[in-house]
């Protein structure tokens, strides 16, 4: 009984890899044969773009905010408290804009992906208009993937700079410091290397948000109920995965281009 | 919102009127040893059935018997595990998605709910082809209007999906299914879940599709009457309204399909329907 649990398990597992697998491919195709819905890629890049500034202002702030807090107090204590500005854009735009930005943007965008979707499937719209003569793929999948894709790009970059500023307003009015030299050490150590890593990671995770997202809402079942199972996937699972998929580039990007 | 009896608006058709289909011309839809199947029993089990041009089938039995599934098999939205389905002549279990789109346009489906796009105005939802198709705005208001006063509710035009009963729903999902003047109509329980008011309306609208355009349809239901209804009236343009046939008169092209188990165990007219031996047809008719 217990093999057997095993057995479909693994078997769910794998078949679920696999149609997701085939999901992202032909959402990512579908982009190089017409038609394509430029008009739903500004409207969702407007949902998710313009929707999610600011709480990804507010988080990359206060991220900011708190590195500046806790490093000072590390740092004070072996005379380099200097270094805070340093400190903070190397965490920031390496690490914690690209990764903070991406677990926000998941918890609002892709449970709303999978939501709507799930809601669609539901209620037979995507049924509705597959008998229309219209592609959900095409309509729905991939210009909210290629809106998300973009838009995290920018939402980054965006968090990655109030982080920064978030980092200066503790430096400078809450531990009394220098307010130029925090930016000259937050500018002077920063290297293009950096800023690459920073600026691949949003790439995967829009891509990850969007796909894990758009894939648990088109294969709702089971009514209302089964659209909340949805959506609880899509965040958990894109969460995850952003996790995971932000410790292996890391890895990757540390390879390709080593610290000095 | 009420409803507005079909008779109590005007008739204007979405276009002239149609032809009758020459009598030998191949079917429009064609089912042959059709089995389908969702992680168990079989759901449909060697289905074969045909539609022929200008003739309205109406699918019977009970809820859950894969009325449906049936219904979506057709325009290809589900895939059969065996079995071969021709629409418009052409072989559609082998096609890729892609090359259903183009098959699909030219048919018109009605689902059981209406499955109308809540965040889209009625306009939108009607003109949802048209609107893909990049046909010119103006185009666009005139044929949404046509085709809403067509099921009378022309006054929805600018209305939302939520604002309307389950009625309208059905009405606007019927607009749309013939905005674009299809030569095949599926109609999933269109009176499903209605007040039998509304479901006459629903049942006169069908009838109006039927007997002035001669668009070919299949009509999936659970209620007798329904399907008696269409059986027994015809729909008169002129006076604007379904009238019943003489006593006797049934019309010929309007004949019926039960579905027990998954098992197609009827096809024939409604004479034959109520004159069938079979015990299961002699239960649902009583």
């Amino acid at each position: 009984m217990a093999n057997g649990l095993i057995e479909r398990t693994a078997k769910d597992v794998v078949l679920t890899a696999q149609d997701y697998t085939l999901f992202a491919y032909r959402s990512v195709m579908n982009a190089f044969h017409p038609p394509r819905y430029w008009t739903d890629f500004l409207i969702q890049s407007n949902i998710i773009g313009v929707g999610s500034t600011t709480i990804v202002l507010l988080s990359g702030f206060f991220t900011g905010g708190v590195l500046a807090l806790q490093s000072a107090a590390t740092l004070s204590e072996f005379g380099a408290s200097a270094v805070t500005g340093r400190f903070v854009s190397l965490t920031m735009i390496r690490e914690l804009g690209p990764v903070l930005t991406g677990i926000m943007v998941a918890g609002r965008n892709a449970s709303s992906m999978a939501s709507e979707l799930g809601s669609m499937v539901v209620t037979e719209q995507i049924d509705a208009m597959r008998a229309l003569g219209v592609d959900p793929m095409r309509k729905l999948v991939t210009p909210r993937l290629f809106a998300c894709i973009t838009m995290l790009f920018f939402l980054t970059i965006l968090a990655d700079a109030f982080g920064i500023f978030g980092g200066a307003f503790v430096t400078v009015f809450m531990n009394h410091q220098n307010g130029t030299q925090y930016f000259s050490q937050a500018w002077e150590h920063l290297r293009y290397p950096d800023i690459i890593q920073g600026l691949v990671k949003p790439l995967v995770s829009g891509f990850i948000i969007a796909s894990v997202g758009c894939f648990y809402g088109m294969r709702t079942t089971g009514g209302t109920e089964g659209v909340g199972r949805s959506t609880i996937d899509a965040v958990v699972f894109s969460s995850v995965i952003i996790i995971f998929a932000d410790f292996l580039l890391t890895q990757v990007l540390l390879t390709l281009m080593p610290p000095l | 919102m009420t409803e507005t009896p079909a008779s109590a608006q005007s008739t204007q058709p979405l276009a002239g009127e149609a032809p009758a289909a020459p009598a030998d011309a191949a079917p429009v839809v064609a089912f042959r040893n059709v089995s389908i199947a969702f992680d168990g029993p079989l759901v449909l089990d060697d289905i074969s059935f045909s539609i022929a041009p200008d003739e309205t089938r109406i699918l019977l039995g009970p809820a859950g018997v894969g009325k449906s599934v049936l219904l979506k098999l057709i325009n290809g939205l589900l895939r059969p595990d065996r079995g071969s389905i021709r629409l418009f002549g052409e072989e559609i279990t082998t096609m890729r998605e892609e090359q259903l789109f183009p098959l699909r346009t030219r048919t018109g489906m009605v689902f059981q709910e209406g499955a109308l796009f809540d965040s889209l105005s009625v306009r939108d939802n009607v003109a949802y082809q048209l609107i893909q198709e990049r046909v010119p705005d103006e185009e666009i208001d005139a044929r949404v209007h046509q085709a809403l006063t067509f099921v009378e509710l022309d006054n929805t035009f600018g209305f939302y999906p939520a604002s309307l009963s389950g009625g309208m729903k059905r009405r606007v999902a019927i607009a749309r299914a013939l905005i674009r003047q299809p030569e095949l109509i599926l109609y999933d329980s269109p009176t499903g879940g209605l007040d039998p008011v509304t479901s006459t309306t629903i049942i006169e609208l069908v009838m109006k599709e039927r007997d002035v355009y001669r668009t070919p349809s299949i009509l999936v239901t659970h209620r007798l009457q329904d399907a008696f209804t269409l059986c027994t009236h015809r729909f008169d343009p002129e006076l604007g309204r379904m009238t019943l046939l003489p006593k006797g008169e049934t019309d010929a092209n309007t004949t019926f399909l039960m579905l027990e188990e998954g098992r197609l165990i009827f096809d024939g007219s409604l004479h034959e329907l109520v004159h069938s031996d079979n015990k299961f047809v002699r239960e649902f008719l009583e």
